[in-house]
């Protein structure tokens, strides 16, 4: 057990200590807030320095009497269209909307001329704005009151409330679950794959560095490979927390710096200062206080944990039998499977329907469920699932590590041989 | 007192066996040689006692005791490929292997200190293995391998890619080591090293030990009673007790003859008949060379 710990020890102090740890650890948190930032930045820039441009209009309806839009400065032709075309081929504006004499019911023939291609923003603008002016003059038409339209109009935002057995009632915001579950399955997803190969590599290092037997007369085999699988867990631990550290503190600082309050604050303000978003934020408030933070972060954790020592024991194996990376390719596959499919179900139904059977088997199934019980867990899954996931889960990283221990042990004293599954199968079947 | 006992130590694997029924005994504070050509199961016996593969059949018995995890401490292992974390510094490699064979911290940095002093290489410390030169990097694998103070030190080809030099200090570093008491285990077909410093060896050969033993008994067991007779003038013997195996012109019309005794006579009578034969001017037993028996064994097939 003391050895172990020396090489957890020892693994964790090799990753931790190395430049590439410290760069991408300080670096990675602060790429993302940097490129949200020069992205706001670019387009609040852009938003100031845009000069209004003309769209030049001909109006044979006699319906149309806009106000500008936008960007675009509305300015009416007066004249026949051909004299128009004319006019605009020779000046430097924008376009030239003409609009026919047309029958109300049936609007055709509405027609933009401009010499670059207006984008299908600029298009939709235009179109809700004549949108907007037909309808009144239909309603004028009719005979209809704004007044007696508007209170025709109801706005409906439907509050899911889960019931409990015991009765309590929990609300719920099904935006705040899905981003839980997608956020948690791909930092599961992510993890398992970046740290899963570096076991690998590792792994191949010792044994294309002859180091191995040195360090296998010293300890079992089966220690080496649980060290150096643990040594690395707690530094894909200790590397996550510190960015969620990082993340939280630059985003907050990098936006307050741009003219932006801090993102809790500003739905704030949105909330007392536009009654509309009211209720709305007051949902995903909710929903986020009733989420049980020890509850989830707990759950994360294990499944965490979990997938990364199920697929890193894998990892670890396919190691142990290659002398380079590139062998290993071909048994990194079939151990990447499980990992796809629960990531593309995670996506494809597992968010949008976290109960449906499939949802519910592949979140016990253990190569599948650290990703997929992710995406169900923010739904609520019944205690009874819950457990059989887990301890599917744990039996699962018991067994692989238990089949990757077999191949592991025959695997790192093995050079130039030629290795197929095979070989593999019978490294397993060997009898210590 | 034997230091290691082999006893009928067996290991298959799926299609051939590698080690069959193999019993050596290691006297304490012997240099042996464990000998035998590429292929004959001696790497394989050196990890079954280093615990890293199990053996199918056999004990095995280190001071008396059965093999067990706690020797790995007493037991020091060089193997015949050399390797070191290529990016560990020397001083945390060191640190690390000592503490992985069951040395404390200080324990290990204390006698790291001495070798160091002793191979005078402190300004290593530092350093990474990839920036140390070959030899240099043989020098802290050799240093590792001895620094818990092991009373049972493995060399597999201790000398392959040491420069004369080095290979000098290592071997008065053996010595030195066994003066303290350690006894050593030498894996090699290097027959110089053997006739040089082993005083017990063992020669295995497919699988199976062949022969074992000190190595003066050894070399005794397969004397040919052949003598060299270094004479001037051409002679012959009595050709029911007296066989000439071998001649050759040496300068200035000497000339050097070998005669094998057939018969129950010695070696004085050997030189009587002699006097009257030619003018001797050399005369000695012709004793096998450790390469020749190994060669005669190996080739010969087993005569055990």
């Amino acid at each position: 057990m003391n050895k172990i710990f020396l090489i957890i020890q020892r693994e964790f102090l090799n990753r931790v200590q190395k430049k590439s740890f410290l760069i991408a650890t300080i670096l990675l948190p602060l790429i993302f807030p940097t490129i949200i930032a020069v992205m706001v930045y670019v387009a609040k820039q852009q938003e100031k320095g845009a000069k209004s441009e003309v769209i030049h209009f001909v109006d044979e309806s006699g319906l149309f009497n806009p106000d500008d839009i936008k960007r675009y400065e509305l300015r009416r032709f007066n004249g026949n269209i051909e004299d128009a075309k004319i006019a605009f081929s020779n000046s430097d504006d924008f376009g030239l909307l003409h609009i026919p004499k047309i029958n109300l019911s049936d609007p055709s023939g509405i027609a933009l001329y401009t010499k670059v291609n207006p984008s299908p923003n600029d298009i939709s603008d235009l179109e809700s704005k004549i949108e907007s002016q037909i309808k009144e003059a239909k309603m004028i038409k009719f005979n209809i009151d704004q007044r007696i339209l508007d209170s025709l109009k109801t706005d409906i935002s439907i509050r899911s409330i889960n019931l409990s057995e015991s009765g309590q009632e929990k609300s719920s915001d099904s935006n705040v679950l899905f981003g839980i579950g997608m956020i948690g399955g791909i930092l599961i997803y992510i993890f398992i794959f970046v740290y899963g190969a570096q076991i690998m590599q590792g792994v191949i290092e010792e044994k294309t560095s002859k180091v191995v037997e040195v360090i296998v007369s010293s300890v079992r085999p089966f220690q080496l490979m649980l060290g150096k699988i643990l040594g690395l867990a707690s530094v894909g631990l200790l590397q996550f927390l510190i960015w969620i550290v990082l993340i939280t503190s630059v985003s907050s600082l990098v936006l307050g710096y741009l003219g932006f309050d801090m993102p809790q604050q500003e739905m704030m303000n949105q909330m007392t200062t536009q009654p509309g978003y009211n209720s709305d934020f007051m949902d995903v408030m909710q929903t986020v206080n009733e989420i049980p933070v020890f509850y989830m972060v707990s759950i994360f954790i294990f499944y965490f944990l979990g997938g990364y020592l199920l697929y890193g024991a894998l990892f670890a194996a396919v190691g142990s039998a290659v002398d380079s990376p590139a062998e290993a390719q071909q048994f990194i596959f079939p151990i990447t499977i499980p990992m796809l499919i629960s990531y593309f179900a995670l996506f494809t139904f597992i968010l949008d329907n976290p109960h449906s059977s499939i949802s519910i088997w592949l979140s016990i199934i253990p190569f599948t469920s650290p990703i997929a019980m992710m995406g169900r867990i923010g739904f609520g899954v019944p205690p009874i699932q819950l457990i059989a996931s887990m301890l599917c889960l744990i039996g699962g990283f018991i067994f692989t590590t238990w089949v990757a221990s077999r191949i592991y042990r025959i695997g790192i004293l093995m050079h130039g041989s030629k290795v197929s599954y095979k070989v593999l199968f019978k490294w397993f079947m060997m009898k210590s | 007192m034997n230091q290691l006992v082999v006893e009928h130590v067996t290991k298959r694997y799926a299609n051939h066996t590698a080690l069959d029924d193999v019993s050596l005994s290691v006297p304490d504070q012997s240099i042996y040689g464990l000998l035998g050509p590429n292929g004959a199961g001696k790497t394989t016996l050196i990890r079954i006692i280093n615990q890293i593969i199990d053996a199918n059949e056999g004990t095995i018995l280190i001071n008396g005791e059965k093999l067990s995890p706690h020797h790995i401490g007493q037991i020091g292992y060089l193997p015949e490929e050399r390797g070191l974390y290529k990016k560990l510094k020397v001083g945390d490699q060191l640190i690390y292997l000592a503490r992985l064979r069951g040395l404390s911290k200080n324990d290990a940095l204390i006698r790291i200190k001495y070798w160091i002093e002793k191979f005078e290489i402190k300004d290593w410390w530092d350093k990474k293995v990839e920036d140390l030169s070959k030899g240099m990097a043989q020098k802290i694998q050799f240093i590792s391998t001895v620094l818990h103070e092991p009373k049972l030190i493995i060399l597999d080809e201790p000398f392959s890619g040491f420069d004369p030099v080095n290979a000098n200090l290592i071997r008065d570093e053996i010595l030195e080591l066994r003066e303290k008491g350690s006894t050593i285990i030498f894996s090699t077909h290097r027959m110089e090293t053997v006739e040089e410093l082993c005083d017990h060896i063992a020669l295995i050969n497919k699988s199976k030990k062949i022969l074992e033993g000190a190595k003066k008994e050894v070399k005794a067991k397969y004397r040919t009673n052949t003598y060299m007779v270094e004479h001037k003038g051409i002679f012959s013997l009595d050709s029911e007790h007296y066989e000439h195996t071998g001649h050759r012109d040496l300068d200035d019309g000497y000339m050097e003859t070998q005669v094998r005794i057939k018969s129950d006579r010695n070696a004085n009578q050997l030189i009587q008949d002699l006097v009257g034969a030619t003018e001797i001017h050399g005369f000695k037993e012709k004793i096998p060379s450790m390469n020749e028996i190994f060669i005669l064994l190996v080739n010969g097939g087993s005569d055990e």
